[in-house]
């Protein structure tokens, strides 16, 4: 006998996700092009901090008893000109928004002078307000939700697909030159799969550890940790989230691009699936102020781990929300794996022409 | 170069048990049953598309059969047996980006071994099949040659007990053809079954103890190479004397196939004809060669086949 005995599923699971990871690695153009995305997140970081601590006064020109007026908001930054025909000539040369001159049958005594509209920032400043009172705060202002949305749909989008057709080229590859032959003679198809998809999420999920903790780093030195505080939470639902939600992409990517025998017919093979992983994003970045859309995004598998963490981040989810759509997608995962591994089982052999669904789901 | 394993000796048989497979409509194996002997090197031969690599895929578990089993010592063969088989597919494939030895290893630990031998395995196979100064270079650099000397080490690494090899000689250079059968032949004197099938029958003749023709996804002849060579060629000789063989002719259960003055290639009706013919040729003047004529591997195949 033999004094070797076969590798258990997990062991043989582990070999293949090794030598994906190693491979991967090796590769000079996913090294650069890692390390361009982590370098667009340090800097989109440090940038959003600095653009929110420069807010620049409105400027003014202000003539006779309008300095005084002017100065006392506070909030204009003031420049003295001699005459009206000076002031005006320096909104005519855009020098300044508006120009304040004394006026007195006007209100307040001043009239404003704008270029071609009514300067609103200037007028704002001026302007009387009664008391407000916000029953239910929202807390956030809009730039933000549109940001930590994109954020979250581009980081969802960019990993799945970059990772998505990682799996789907290395599953043609294997069958294109024909190691899957031997591959599938030495180790149990599941494995197979269950290596890929297993080694390619550690990428993908090491990709986005790295994110996080860039971005969190860089809102820190850049003095933003009240916006850290804030996104926090569903920045961890994002991960967890994550994690299914990609094993259930990659399975999906394994699948189709085991229909193909040949690495030229990956993008059209796979484009049904590249398509569940875009309309999320799409969807995030216009409806990320519509409830509905949300609400539905949230549950919707494909879309939950964009979803779900928006939705925590605008506080509109119940506690129990991320948990039950963490549960549907597991689910749905589980079953997808399972109908993934069939179709992949009954591709694989099959070289030539492109197999059929249904030949890959019946056998 | 001559580690313990080499040593073991435990002779293992493997067996087809009446197999069939389809492939929709078409029937590819028609109950297909053969043995392979431990110790023994199998030859399998075939025409294009008569069943060879779906046999040897079913073999190794990569396919189903529709119906019938594979044993090993008479029990079915087991995911966990097959993993003790090296396989060599008709398809070749390695990753072309890996390194020789690494690709190597790693197929080793694929079925179960630990690194260190895994490593030291790949080493010396590379060395004995000339491609130890190629280990570190990537597959897709390897001339097809080369390529396919590392496609018999992917197979041979974990010290299988038993090799299926589809077309392990082919775009070998002469050189490599002898490397290999040596390497073969050493595994099979450990006692491992080894069935290895070709296209080119001159080394199948010089290599193989047994051998199984299919054609038509059925087995038209199986056995050892000198029973086959015997039943296929009853009673045929070759005789030369010094002088004439004309009086062949009028010798009751000869045939003479093949006539030339003082040669000549005849077919008898038995062995007693055969033995009278040699004493009234040795006394009618000297017998330079009297020799039962043994058809060539080409010939039985042609046979059988049609």
């Amino acid at each position: 006998m033999s004094r070797y005995t076969s590798p258990g599923l997990a062991q043989a699971t582990w070999l293949i996700a090794e030598r994906e990871i190693r491979m991967r690695l090796r590769s000079k153009a996913f090294l650069i092009s890692t390390g361009i995305l982590l370098l667009m997140v340090l800097a989109s970081v440090l940038f959003g901090g600095f653009a929110s601590q420069n807010v620049d006064l409105p400027k003014v020109a202000a003539v006779g008893s309008a300095v005084a007026v002017a100065e006392d908001t506070g909030a204009l930054e003031v420049t003295e000109a001699a005459t009206v025909e000076e002031a005006e000539e320096l909104v005519r040369s855009e020098e300044v928004e508006a120009a304040l001159v004394p006026d007195p049958d006007a209100p307040l005594e001043l009239t404003v002078i704008g270029l071609d509209e009514a300067p609103t920032s200037v007028l704002a400043v001026l302007s009387v307000t009664p008391g407000i009172e916000v029953l239910e705060p929202s807390g956030q202002n809009p730039f933000l939700i549109y940001l930590v949305a994109l954020g979250f749909g581009l980081v969802f989008f960019v990993s799945a697909l970059t990772f998505g057709s990682i799996i789907a080229q290395s599953v043609v590859e294997e069958k294109q030159t024909r190691i899957v032959e031997i591959l599938m003679a030495t180790v149990p198809v599941r494995a197979l799969m269950a290596g890929k998809v297993l080694g390619n999420s550690i990428l993908a999920f090491g990709q986005i550890a790295l994110i996080a903790v860039l971005a969190g780093v860089g809102m820190l030195a850049s003095g933003q940790d009240l916006l850290l505080a804030d996104i926090g939470p569903s920045l961890v639902w994002f991960v967890v989230f994550f994690l299914f939600g990609f094993v259930l992409l990659a399975a999906l990517f394994a699948a189709t691009a085991a229909l193909v025998s040949r690495v030229e017919d990956v993008g059209s093979v796979t484009s049904p699936v590249t398509m569940l992983v875009m309309i999320p994003y799409f969807l995030v970045i216009f409806f990320n102020d519509n409830p509905v859309v949300l609400g539905v995004m949230s549950y919707v598998p494909f879309s939950a781990p964009v979803g779900m963490p928006m939705r925590v981040f605008l506080g509109t989810a119940e506690w129990w929300e991320p948990l039950l759509s963490l549960g549907i997608l597991v689910a749905t995962t589980a079953l997808v794996v399972w109908i993934g591994e069939r179709m992949y089982r009954n591709s694989l052999l099959r070289t030539g022409a492109r197999v059929t669904l249904k030949e890959a789901l019946v056998g | 170069m001559c580690p313990a394993w080499r040593i073991r000796s435990v002779e293992l048989m493997l067996e087809l048990h009446s197999i069939n497979r389809s492939f929709g409509d078409r029937r590819v194996l028609t109950d297909v049953a053969f043995s392979v002997t431990g110790g023994r090197m199998t030859g399998f031969v075939g025409g294009n598309g008569a069943g060879k690599t779906t046999t040897m895929r079913i073999i190794l578990g990569v396919l189903a059969p529709d119906s019938g089993s594979v044993t090993l010592d008479g029990s079915p063969l087991t995911a966990e047996a097959r993993t003790r088989f090296g396989y060599m597919p008709e398809e070749r494939g390695l990753y072309p980006k890996m390194k020789v030895a690494e690709q190597v290893t790693y197929i080793g630990r694929l079925h179960g071994m630990p690194t260190e031998d895994a490593k030291r395995n790949t080493m010396e196979l590379l060395e004995r099949l000339g491609l130890g100064e190629r280990a570190n270079d990537t597959v897709e650099s390897l001339s097809l040659g080369n390529q396919q000397r590392a496609q018999i080490a992917a197979a041979l690494v974990h010290e299988p007990e038993v090799l299926v090899l589809d077309e392990p000689f082919s775009g070998l250079d002469p050189m490599a053809v002898e490397v290999v059968q040596g390497v073969l032949k050493d595994f099979a004197a450990k006692g491992a079954p080894v069935l290895f099938s070709s296209h080119q029958l001159d080394i199948v003749e010089r290599l193989c103890d047994d051998l199984i023709v299919i054609a038509d996804g059925e087995i038209r002849a199986a056995g050892s190479r000198e029973t086959l060579r015997e039943a296929h060629a009853p009673g045929l000789y070759e005789l030369t004397v010094a002088g004439d063989t004309g009086w062949l002719r009028s010798e009751p259960g000869v045939r003479v196939v093949d006539f030339d003055g003082g040669h000549a290639v005849f077919e008898t009706d038995s062995t007693e004809t055969a033995q009278r013919v040699l004493k009234r040729a040795a006394a009618s003047g000297d017998v330079q060669r009297f020799a039962p004529r043994q058809p060539s591997l080409a010939q039985i195949f042609k046979e059988v086949v049609q």
